[in-house]
């Protein structure tokens, strides 16, 4: 596994002394994570399903809302918030130093 | 031969040939290429890869069909198999990716217990069996109406290739042919939905010009005995609760199903997964984008091409695609009075949901090649999600059980090899002789597969990664109830099981049941876990471990 040679590189990165950077690296990711569920929610659960009917009575482009945000809207925004998603833990990553994007070397 | 068959072969021909050399190119020669393509492959091939095996035969053939019927209730399908992968992409790929195995029941064995890992590779086999069945069935469909084979060797000719590729290529064969499937199945798709759109609205966008259809849409479908396209909760007996229900299930089942989860092994790194995810999702939603397009369009053309006309007057596609028995119009009628998608409605005409996207192209009234390259796409879609599926069958056979609780010691390289390639090769002959007679609950492929993914798999690998305190005994009891309740709910609802069909309990129809197992299921491990020992400490470091991408560079100072 290329993750273990990684990790067992004689003269690599000595044990972590101070774990605390873990703890909030994973607490920035969590934070997030759930703000991207609230968004990915709303637009499916909360437009599509729950609030479609009061939404139907506006209309653009010939599309009552709540059907638009049912078969085009929420699925634009799923795009969205994967990208961003991965873009915004190449940011944390790197602020912590586990990128990957050097390292063993694959711009993956 | 006409015209329409002519390019039928032509392009069927042509797309297989192209499959068969990728696969030569990239044959392999050990487990890790066989399984997860040495976890070399890049991410945007990665991506479409996923795109095309997720894209079956229902996306393709029967999808667009179903929302021109369902109306605005048919976004069940669209948030339901998209939405999944939101969840897959932030809570799961990236996770099982550092993890670092070959298969989802691989995951739960380290994780959980033995016997977790027994129950999740037989709980694979038979999903991904229901599913492939439906592939092998949906490209049968294909061979008989435009080729005119019967559909029997219909379903041997494209069981044959799929042998040919994913045997001699294993997981780096069938990822690079699913590449170039993607390729053809979304042109095939694009072409013709932009051509119709142009022809009736002008605007070649086809998500955006069906907006201005709607209108007349609703109210020819009043017309003709349907409901209105844009009236929600119409289409779904169970109205708002149902509706809610299924695409919770369809999400949950999406990130939780075994042919989907393993693609994001074969990245390089887990930065290379979350990629991944949104390159397959990006992919998709190019035809999950244009499906409800399609069935506006083609139910607007079909309901204008009947309207006033009388029986001989009826447009040609009504006499072709009636010779496979799937539209059918009713004996004395003179002109066409009512439509429906059901057999039982009594309507003047009746059209089945699977045929609108592979009959559009005639309907719509557009010309021969394109017809050709619709049939070369359906193909496409059903045969890469069928690879993809027979992958998930071999490796939970051979991996999973065979050599984890069979043979536990010494197998070379190439006895696993040998082993996973012979499991493969059974699953294709038992799966030619089920597509040719399908058992009857295969048509609810829907809800089975994905109620059973979303009851089993979901839960306890949400609970694995983000919960160190989920056990054995916990998973295993929640994976059991859980299954337990979504099937007894389908005996009880469905005929297909040999059992009198129930009405629906609160109106929650079976294909919304997986979302309430779920719920089970999440509830039974978090107590059963808590009144038993936690897990190992190796098992919680190895869970901690799994949620930073490495090791720490030396110098990195934060």
């Amino acid at each position: 596994m290329a993750d273990a040679a990684y990790e067992s590189t004689p003269g690599g990165a000595p044990p972590d002394q101070d774990s605390s950077w873990r703890q909030r690296y994973w607490k920035k990711n969590l934070r997030l994570m759930i703000v991207l569920l609230a968004i990915w929610f709303t637009v499916s659960f909360g437009f599509g399903v729950l609030l479609i009917e009061p939404m139907n009575s506006i209309e653009i482009l010939g599309f009552p809302l709540g059907l638009w945000f049912a078969q085009q809207g929420s699925i634009y925004t799923f795009v969205l918030i994967i990208l961003v998603y991965a873009l915004w833990m190449d940011r944390i990553d790197d602020e912590f130093g586990v990128s990957e994007r050097n390292g063993d070397g694959e711009r993956a | 031969m006409s015209d329409i068959q002519f390019w039928t072969f032509f392009f069927i021909i042509l797309t297989f040939g192209i499959y068969i050399f990728i696969a030569w190119r990239s044959r392999v020669k050990d487990t890790k290429e066989f399984y997860v393509a040495s976890q070399g492959v890049p991410t945007i091939a990665n991506g479409a890869a996923v795109a095309a095996d997720w894209m079956s035969a229902a996306s393709f053939i029967g999808m667009a069909g179903l929302i021109a019927f369902l109306g605005s209730d048919g976004s069940v399908y669209l948030m339901g198999w998209t939405g999944g992968y939101v969840l897959l992409a932030l809570l799961l790929a990236p996770y099982l990716r550092k993890w670092g195995k070959f298969t989802v029941p691989e995951f739960v064995g380290d994780r959980y217990s033995e016997s977790v890992r027994i129950v999740a590779a037989v709980a694979a086999i038979v999903v991904s069996f229901t599913y492939v069945v439906g592939q092998m069935n949906g490209g049968g469909i294909v061979f008989s109406r435009f080729l005119g084979l019967n559909l029997t060797w219909g379903v041997v000719v494209a069981a044959a290739i799929i042998f040919f590729y994913a045997v001699l290529g294993g997981m780096k064969g069938i990822t690079y042919t699913q590449v170039a499937q993607y390729s053809v199945l979304i042109t095939a798709y694009l072409i013709p939905a932009v051509a119709v759109a142009q022809q009736t609205t002008g605007i070649p966008v086809p998500q955006i010009s069906y907006g201005r259809i709607l209108a007349e849409l609703d109210a020819l479908s009043v017309e003709f005995g349907l409901h209105e396209f844009t009236e929600a909760f119409a289409g779904r007996d169970g109205g708002q609760i149902d509706v809610f229900l299924v695409t919770a299930s369809l999400m949950l089942g999406t990130a939780g199903l075994p042919h989907v989860i393993i693609r994001f092994y074969t990245t390089k790194t887990v930065r290379g997964a979350r990629y991944s995810a949104f390159w397959a999702l990006f992919f998709i939603s190019l035809l999950y984008l244009t499906a409800p397009a399609v069935g506006a369009f083609t139910k607007l053309n079909l309901l204008q091409g009947v309207r006033g006309a009388t029986v001989d007057q009826l447009p040609a596609w009504i006499e072709t695609w009636g010779a496979t028995g799937l539209v059918t119009v009713a004996d004395g009628v003179n002109t066409i009075q009512s439509v429906s998608n059901d057999a039982a409605s009594g309507a003047d005409l009746i059209v089945n949901n699977d045929i609108l996207v592979l009959a559009s192209p005639e309907i719509g009234g557009l010309p021969a090649p394109i017809i050709g390259l619709m049939a070369a796409g359906g193909m496409a879609a059903a045969m890469s999600t069928a690879a993809g599926l027979l992958l998930v069958i071999s490796s939970a056979a051979s991996h999973d059980l065979y050599f984890r609780v069979i043979k536990k010691e010494g197998a070379s390289e190439g006895q696993q090899m040998l082993v996973g390639r012979v499991a493969m090769a059974a699953a294709i002959v038992i799966a030619i002789f089920a597509g040719i007679n399908p058992p009857a609950f295969v048509a609810q492929v829907v809800a089975f597969a994905f109620g059973l993914a979303a009851s089993t798999f979901f839960p306890i690998l949400l609970l694995g990664i983000f919960w160190k305190r989920a056990n054995g005994v916990g998973a295993t009891a929640g994976m059991l109830t859980g299954l337990i309740f979504t099937s007894t709910y389908m005996i009880y609802t469905l005929e297909v099981f040999g059992t009198g069909s129930n009405d629906h309990i609160l109106g929650v129809s079976p294909e919304g049941i997986g979302a309430i197992g779920a719920l089970v299921n999440f509830t039974v491990t978090i107590v059963v876990s808590k009144l038993t020992a936690p897990p190992s400490h190796e098992v919680q470091e190895m869970v901690e471990s799994i949620r930073y991408p490495q090791q720490r560079k030396v110098g990195a100072d934060v």
